[in-house]
């Protein structure tokens, strides 16, 4: 422990806990005490509302708890509340994330800065209630902020910070705070948390700007609009979320001054000299990077590229770090049957305006669905495929039973 | 509960404004000018999905003098819900005014079918707020197709009277009774027979602590084919033939709020509208189809009165 560490844990600004991705979330929230909860149970984010419950019902926060009748009903809410000017949070998963689609987009253009715990799981059918990111991937169009987080303690200042990211003027945009089901949200690590003090002062109180329940001021919420005026107003949704990326940063900032941990959109392993690099999202990130290592023992100037945050995607800072690569491999831990797979997509389209500097190969691969691991022999092979330029066209499958790869 | 001065209260100001674009003869806007009489406090109001939240809010006007909000179709209970809570949390903050009203408002579409599962959670988790149905008995902001609220032999476009099938076949389904049935604190049905008892109904409705709901019969002239200058004359039809009983719940207690003296036959009802006009072209056909719709009436006052008390 460092010395500048030591000072904040002699504060008690900081306490380590063995914790889960869902506890560090319901923590969070307990924490960020909002005024109203909305939300409906499914596997794996099902502990996050239970919880929440528990502090409820001990009178550790002030929230009122809304227990709706399922998804759709906690998404209205949250969104009745969110433009009544409350701070908001809830969480989901899967079908229950699917369920709410339809309200998805009505709140990011109310700019409702709701704060949603998302724990991915495989999107049904079959039945699967392991993770990938086919919940999420379906929503990148829906007007929300998607943050991907790696780990526990990612997932704890992810969701402090996201609370003043969405409510942000310049943003007002609701956020998923990603992670992965069970492997993420279940499993238990040491996590870093801030007093309660220093996360109320570091949240702040919301300023909602046009609250419905300001009845000397009436608004309208939800208007009937027509050709003459819907694209300026949906330019602006859009403005407000192109904006994020800019003020992600400077929050971050400020919370890395509290924690020293630091949160850049994408986070680039050994990529600045390296040949080769995979590009993936949330968990699975360490297998890369333990590969990478292994790999630069070897002499093989491997990188890994972790995309945090998917939607505003970091075009830019991609193309950055990936231009004059010999080779790129894109991991995407969801599907989008006959087209390309939702991460491989945009890293290709970002790279598309860098290709005059020269054509940087990019393939796609398709590992976990269902929760399948990923293993660092299958890592491996990515890269090998990689050097050998032996990938082919759409996309490769890592781990099947069969040894039907495709692309190829 | 005092009298009221309909008289005295049409010089309210109207929180929905002039200008709005529901149809000349809609029973909406008369439904909501007297639920809002009925309001003495501050009031926000949801609205699901219909035709009077897009008549009312074009942008960029609004017809909307008080705080309005509509989220989509299926889900005001839902979102009236989080309003509420809202409130409840940030006044705890001394944020906002005490003392708000917080109504719904959805047509029968978003109230008896698409709706129904979120008004239900919302009247089940116990809300301070009132449910309003404006119930034109069809989904008018489609173009008059059938609702679970349409009743029996009614011609809709999406059960029209044709050669083999007359209208539609089955029954509305009993809405006041299944929200009775969630042992909310009030619950009542009245129509435009009558401004007092529409007005008393949602004053009680609103300073009733708790969830309450009113099914409020309101003519669509479009759908159900009449003059746009009958609006009240067929509401009056529809209480009079006991087509549309006049009562409450309050507290578990059911109570009719209005008796007819001599009952009109509902084929009077029927006759005075087109969406009925193919059981009348050839009379000797259709008889038993009118005779039903007597029959479904009396059964259904029949099950009513054996649970309420006449009005003391």
């Amino acid at each position: 422990m460092g010395s500048a560490e030591a000072v904040l844990f002699e504060d008690k600004r900081l306490r380590r806990e063995m914790t889960s991705g869902n506890m560090a979330f319901a923590e969070a929230m307990r924490q960020i005490n909002p005024d109203v909860v909305a939300a409906y149970p499914i596997t794996p984010s099902t502990e996050i509302p239970m919880k929440f419950a528990e502090f409820v019902a001990n009178g550790l926060v002030d929230t009122e708890y809304i227990t709706v009748e399922s998804e759709h009903s906690a998404i209205t809410a949250c969104v009745g509340a969110s433009v009544s000017g409350a701070r908001v949070m809830t969480a989901s998963s899967a079908n229950g994330v699917a369920l709410m689609h339809e309200i998805f987009p009505i709140a990011a253009a109310f700019r409702a800065p709701i704060v949603f715990g998302l724990v991915n799981r495989s999107l049904g059918a079959p039945v699967n209630i392991n993770c990938d990111h086919s919940d999420s991937m379906p929503e990148r169009d829906s007007g929300w902020i998607q943050i991907y987080c790696e780990d526990a303690q990612e997932v704890y200042d992810t969701a402090l910070l996201s609370i003043r990211l969405a409510e942000h003027k310049d943003v007002l945009t609701p956020i998923f705070v990603c992670q992965d089901g069970f492997i993420t949200s279940h499993c238990y690590e040491p996590v870093e948390f801030l007093s309660d003090e220093a996360v109320k002062e570091f949240v702040g109180l919301r300023e909602a700007v046009y609250p419905l329940l300001d009845v000397d001021n009436p608004v309208s919420y939800g208007s009937f609009v027509t050709s003459e005026y819907y694209f300026e107003i949906k330019r602006n949704q859009i403005e407000g979320m192109n904006n994020a990326i800019r003020v992600d940063g400077e929050i971050s900032g400020d919370l890395a001054r509290l924690t020293g941990r630091e949160y850049p959109p994408l986070d680039c392993y050994r990529t600045d000299d390296a040949d080769y690099v995979a590009v993936i999202m949330s968990s699975a990130t360490g297998v890369v990077k333990d590969v990478a290592d292994e790999l630069r023992a070897r002499g093989i100037k491997a990188g890994c590229i972790r995309v945090r945050m998917f939607r505003p995607f970091p075009s830019k800072e991609i193309s950055a770090a990936l231009s004059g690569k010999k080779g790129v491999a894109v991991l995407d831990r969801s599907a989008s049957p006959g087209g390309v797979s939702p991460l491989a997509a945009e890293v290709k389209s970002a790279l598309y305006m860098s290709c005059r500097d020269g054509f940087v190969p990019v393939f796609e691969f398709i590992y976990g669905l269902g929760g399948r691991d990923l293993f660092p022999d299958d890592v491996k092979a990515v890269f090998e495929k990689l050097r050998a330029g032996n990938c082919g066209c759409g996309a490769s499958y890592i781990g099947l039973r069969d040894k039907m790869g495709g692309g190829d | 509960m005092g009298g009221v001065n309909v008289r005295e209260l049409t010089g309210r100001n109207n929180p929905l404004a002039e200008g709005h674009r529901m149809c000349p003869g809609c029973g909406a806007p008369t439904a909501l000018r007297q639920a809002f009489m009925g309001i003495d406090d501050p009031v926000v109001v949801v609205g699901a999905t219909g035709c009077l939240e897009v008549s009312t809010t074009v942008y960029p006007y609004s017809s909307w003098r008080v705080p309005f909000m509509h989220v989509a179709f299926e889900n005001a209970g839902a979102a009236v819900s989080g309003v509420a809570a809202a409130h409840k949390a940030m006044g705890r903050r001394g944020l906002f005014r005490d003392g708000i009203k917080f109504v719904a408002f959805g047509g029968d579409g978003g109230t008896y079918d698409i709706g129904l599962q979120s008004l239900s959670g919302a009247l089940e988790r116990g809300h301070d707020f009132t449910y309003i149905c404006y119930n034109n008995q069809g989904y008018m902001n489609t173009g008059a197709q059938r609702s679970g609220a349409t009743p029996r032999s009614a011609s809709s476009t999406t059960s029209p009277a044709g050669r083999l099938i007359p209208g539609k076949l089955q029954r509305a389904k009993n809405l006041t009774e299944i929200a009775a049935a969630h042992d909310i604190p009030y619950v009542a049905q009245t129509t435009l027979h009558d401004p007092s008892d529409l007005i008393k109904k949602v004053r009680r409705a609103v300073e009733t602590p708790g969830p309450a709901f009113v099914n409020i019969l309101v003519p669509c002239a479009l759908f159900w084919k009449i003059d746009p200058a009958d609006q009240v004359k067929i509401c009056r039809l529809a209480a009079d033939s006991r087509f549309w009983p006049i009562y409450e719940v309050a507290n578990g207690e059911r109570r009719i709020s209005y008796t007819p003296k001599k009952p009109v036959p509902v084929e009077d009802f029927l006759r005075a509208q087109g969406r009925y006009s193919h059981l009348f072209t050839d009379e000797a056909n259709r008889r038993d189809l009118i005779d039903q719709a007597q029959a479904d009436v009396d059964a259904e006052w029949e099950k009513l009165t054996g649970n309420a008390k006449p009005q003391s």
